[in-house]
């Protein structure tokens, strides 16, 4: 660690400064001084200061536990209280089933084309805020690189070891088995993906699940027989390339409404027979998006967890 | 309300789903631990949200022609929001909990707040 915690001649500007180009933590700065001024004093005054603070500690800790079940039971109490009370469950008259859904419903077909009233809901008239749920997934995404991206050429000496180990298991003939059925189970997999997002708007599924399945099929791929074969197709630059052009074309395709407000049902684009795979207007196309984008997360997730790098 | 108690069962489970995750997030030690209960709240609510979309003897909303009878579609979407949000939510905490496991080298949040308290954070694969 690079801290330089000598030098306190520095004002707090510079070192707020140093601290925000990344030359300097900032617990180095403020909490270091802090700790030492205070633990020195303490541990001049009481020799057996820790013993203390052990007792407290476990004093508060038993008053926590108590107070916190006692909450819980009260919280769930008061609730079950309340589900006794709601209406009858699966009851058509509840007043949770009333006209909005009755409108999807009805009017979701002639509206959108899109015979999967789920689908026609969240990629026609709520488009905007499935776009906001994509974007929360690539943020995700990119903090965890953030957080876990390792530097290859600069490992400390415990990771360099776990690196080498993991090159060793994967390149040993140990598993046999898995390295077989993955093989029999891949294009399954992938051809199960591409069929639920394609008919996402004719059957239950869409990009969210198809997606889920096609990054599932990349990592068990990836878990078998390691990642070199896959680099030539997902790599770095290919990911970040289908991520950002995926959620341009969806911004571009429906973002249009955060400025012009209302609904944008009425398109250019016709809507075909309901029914058929080519039908719904803009939902096949912003499916194979947001597939797109999941598929590339749920692989990016599993990739960064496990080897610091896409 | 005794037969009330008989057909809301789905919603009773789900709060009880609630409090277990509520209770995993309080009292257990391991962040791990405390994130998996995060993962069963979620879950507890999603079953709370489904159950409230569910109508007795009406299938799923994919629409076909002469049948109006469907479940409500709108707590479905909610519920896929959800879904994403979590997922995104647990991926990013994990990754804080294996970085804060590198720089304290244990998953025991009281440790962890013993060791900031007195400084001794070990500096692991920092460099």
């Amino acid at each position: 660690m690079t801290y330089n915690s000598s030098d306190n001649h520095e004002s707090k500007w510079e070192k707020f400064f140093k601290w925000v180009n990344g030359e300097q933590a900032l617990d180095s700065v403020w909490e270091k001084e802090l700790k030492s001024k205070i633990l020195g004093k303490r541990q001049k005054r009481h020799k057996s200061i820790e013993d203390v603070i052990d007792k407290i500690n476990a004093q508060s800790k038993k008053i926590y536990i108590f107070f916190s079940i006692i909450i819980t039971v009260t919280y769930i109490g008061i609730l079950l209280y309340t589900a006794v009370l709601l209406p009858e469950h699966g009851n058509e008259l509840n007043p949770t089933n009333n006209e909005v859904s009755q409108r999807y419903v009805e009017n979701g077909v002639n509206d959108t084309g899109a015979v999967n009233a789920v689908s026609a809901m969240i990629l026609e008239y709520r488009a905007f805020d499935t776009f906001g749920e994509t974007v929360a997934l690539f943020a995700s995404i990119i903090c965890v690189a953030i957080l876990l991206k390792k530097d290859r050429s600069n490992l400390c000496p415990q990771e360099e070891r776990e690196y080498i180990e993991d090159e060793k298991i994967l390149n040993a003939d140990g598993n046999g088995i898995l390295k077989f059925t993955s093989r029999l189970i891949f294009p399954i997999v992938i051809l199960y993906g591409v069929y639920v997002i394609l008919n996402g708007h004719i059957s239950p599924g869409g990009g969210f699940s198809g997606g889920a399945i096609i990054g599932a099929g990349l990592i068990l791929y990836s878990a078998a027989y390691g990642d070199k074969n896959l680099k030539h197709i997902v790599n770095y630059n290919s990911f970040s390339k289908v991520v950002c052009g995926c959620l341009l074309v969806y911004f571009f395709s429906k973002g249009y409404s955060f400025f012009t407000g209302g609904n944008h049902i009425k398109s250019i684009i016709p809507k075909g027979t309901p029914g058929n795979i080519l039908s719904g207007g803009l939902i096949l196309p912003l499916n194979i998006c947001v597939g797109a984008v999941v598929a590339c997360t749920i692989y990016g997730f599993y990739s960064y967890f496990t080897k610091g790098d896409i | 309300m005794i037969k009330l108690i008989t057909t809301n069962y789905f919603e009773m489970t789900a709060i009880i789903l609630f409090g277990i995750g509520f209770m995993n997030i309080l009292l257990q030690d391991n962040l791990i631990k405390k994130f998996i209960g995060l993962n069963i709240m979620d879950t507890a609510i999603y079953l709370y949200l489904v159950s409230y979309g569910y109508i007795s003897n009406r299938t799923a909303p994919i629409i076909r022609e002469g049948n109006w009878q469907y479940v409500n579609p709108v707590p479905s979407g909610l519920v896929l929001t959800g879904i994403v949000v979590s997922v995104s939510m647990t991926a990013f905490s994990l990754a804080l909990v294996q970085r804060l496991y590198k720089r304290y080298g244990t998953l025991s949040f009281d440790e962890v707040i013993k060791k900031l308290r007195s400084g001794e954070a070990q500096n692991g694969s920092e460099s």
